[in-house]
């Protein structure tokens, strides 16, 4: 059971979350560690309420989005091959016009 | 690992492979603003300028920056005298009184928080502005200011400073203390200016009137202009800073290309623009990308207030504004160097003539967007030839529709909506190509604020004074049009 602390920051990401910035969640056990990839997909699946083109663009984010995870730029991380940790903060900011 | 200060384990990656630690960004950025407004010496001190602050991560943090600047203890402090303006565009945005008495509450907070005096305006006041709105003023100063004098106005405070005497600054922080005292009244006028029911749904219907969400997008951000440099005006301020990023200009570069704006490129997204005359328009924030400014409000708890637009959750192939918008983006992650290309490109475009040309006539000039005319008809021009293309296809489709009697081709004067007809090509004459494609794309003309019509009519009057001695009869003019409407 990995805790996660999710956060939609300014930008007009969460009007794609119902307008919630903040997130609690609990992913489910699986035998390998989460990485970023599944953890979009899951996200995607269950929490997204609208629009999911508007955040998720294939296997990745939209272009346009950013990352934070822990307060760090995911680049930094190894972006999709993060491989999550119990208690991570994942950040996602858009910094684009349209939400 | 930190690029700069090579210790400590870094947090964000800047541009192509560029690592910073916390601390190493937070100078970079903070030294960014202030050398950007130190380069280009524009803002003199003890200036009143006006800071328009959207509420998004730009502007907010362009807010901190000039907090920050103006409030160190080093002899090279920046000064200036700023005053914040925010729009509030919930009425043509579509959002109920609630939701924009909200953000208007969240965004005074963060306003009072900073002592400077502000305004909010609501873009319903769009339609009672005066027509002087769009003449452009002469600049306050008769040459334009060189970089000595600039060096002699900074100078000039810094030995009093020594001597204690403080006397200048003295002025600076007594303005804005006084300013601040006069806050809590003005903040009344500025704030509770009432706007009606009636003022939001004519509002309302003048965006109604605009059929392409890229008109709305221009439209809207012309009317923005106008509430912007009326505040400025009426309120004393010699400068505005709007915090365009270097992201959003670089959009902005490529989407006027293509809105038909190339010849005011550089004024549109240059760092000032004196299009305006009297006040200038300077974008400090121009350095800075979208991730910086992003990251930066993230790590240092910058304030900014969402508020949805126009063009929020808009598709991809809404409008030309959000095409080039989600163009450039993709671009972007495949090739991190898109936007400081697109950049550099723009900074080298200039203006070919000095902007202090007072010898122009107010005709020369945009009726909207104030730049200069760039629709004179020159032979092989490449509006020429769009003029004719336009013709040649209209010819062929006036076959079809003149058994109808309802045809859409107003433009070119014919039909039976002769009165339309005859604003639509009025108005058209006294606007830039890129202004007139947004006229075209609008259903109702009179939809249009009061002080745009008059000052089009007081315009077209002007226009038909100078030229009436050169017209040999009047009446064999006015008797064309009504031969063709027949």
């Amino acid at each position: 059971m990995l805790l996660k602390q999710l956060e939609t920051d300014r930008g007009g990401a969460e009007l794609l979350f119902g307008s919630v910035k903040e997130h609690h969640v609990t992913l489910p056990n699986q035998s390998e560690p989460w990485d970023m990839k599944q953890l979009l997909v899951w996200i995607r699946g269950n929490m997204l309420k609208e629009r999911p083109e508007l955040f998720v663009q294939g296997d990745t984010v939209r272009p346009g989005i950013l990352v934070l995870i822990n307060d760090a730029d995911w680049e930094l991380m190894g972006e999709l091959e993060y491989e999550l940790q119990d208690k991570d903060n994942v950040v996602f900011i858009s910094t684009l016009h349209g939400g | 690992k930190c690029v700069k200060c090579k210790e400590n384990t870094t947090v964000l990656i800047i541009r192509a492979g560029d690592a910073f630690c916390r601390g190493c960004f937070k100078e970079y950025f903070i030294h960014k603003f202030r050398a950007m407004l130190g380069k280009n010496r524009v803002i003199f001190p003890g200036e009143k300028v006006l800071l328009a602050v959207s509420g998004g991560p730009a502007s907010s943090s362009m807010l901190s920056q000039v907090q920050e600047g103006l409030s160190r203890d080093a002899p090279k402090k920046l000064r200036f005298v700023p005053g914040i303006i925010y729009i509030d565009e919930g009425g043509a945005s579509g959002q109920s009184m609630e939701e924009r008495k909200r953000a208007v509450a969240q965004l005074e907070s963060v306003f009072r928080a900073t002592n400077y005096h502000y305004h909010i305006v609501h873009l319903e006041q769009v339609l009672s502005l005066p027509s002087s709105v769009l003449e452009a003023g002469s600049s306050a100063t008769g040459k334009p200011p060189t970089g000595s004098s600039y060096k002699a106005a900074v100078d000039h405070l810094i030995p009093t400073r020594k001597n204690q005497n403080q006397h200048p600054d003295l002025s600076v922080e007594n303005a804005q203390s006084h300013l601040s005292n006069l806050s809590m009244q003005e903040v009344q006028n500025g704030v509770t200016s009432p706007i009606t029911p009636e003022h939001t749904q004519a509002l309302k219907r003048l965006f109604a009137s605009v059929r392409t969400p890229t008109a709305k997008e221009d439209l809207l951000h012309t009317l923005r202009q106008h509430l912007i440099l009326h505040t400025a005006r009426t309120q004393g301020y010699t400068k505005v800073m709007m915090g365009d990023s270097c992201s959003r200009l670089a959009i902005k570069l490529l989407s006027n290309i293509s809105l038909g704006r190339g010849a005011s490129l550089a004024t549109d997204t240059g760092f000032s623009d004196p299009r305006h005359g009297d006040v200038v328009i300077v974008r400090p924030m121009r350095d800075y990308s979208s991730k910086e400014i992003a990251y930066y409000n993230r790590m240092f708890d910058i304030p900014s207030v969402f508020i949805p637009g126009l063009d929020s959750k808009a598709q991809d192939k809404a409008s030309i504004q959000r095409l080039t918008e989600s163009f450039v983006t993709k671009l972007q992650t495949d090739f991190p160097s898109t936007v400081s290309t697109i950049y550099r490109t723009s900074e080298k475009l200039h203006t070919a003539c000095p902007p202090q040309n007072t010898n122009t006539q107010l005709s020369a000039k945009c009726l909207l967007c104030v730049c200069a005319l760039d629709t004179k008809l020159e032979e092989f021009s490449a509006y020429q030839a769009t003029l004719i293309s336009e013709q040649l296809s209209q010819r062929r489709g006036q076959g079809h529709s003149s058994g109808g009697g309802q045809s859409q081709g107003c433009e070119t004067g014919d039909g039976g909506c002769c009165s339309s007809a005859k604003s639509t090509v009025d108005l058209k004459s006294l606007l830039c190509y890129s202004c007139r494609l947004t006229i075209k794309d609008m259903t109702a003309l009179d939809a249009l604020p009061q002080y745009i019509l008059s000052e089009a009519e007081r315009r077209r009057s002007q226009m038909r004074e100078e030229i009436s001695e050169f017209l040999l009869d009047e009446e064999e003019d006015e008797a064309i049009p009504r031969v063709n409407g027949s």
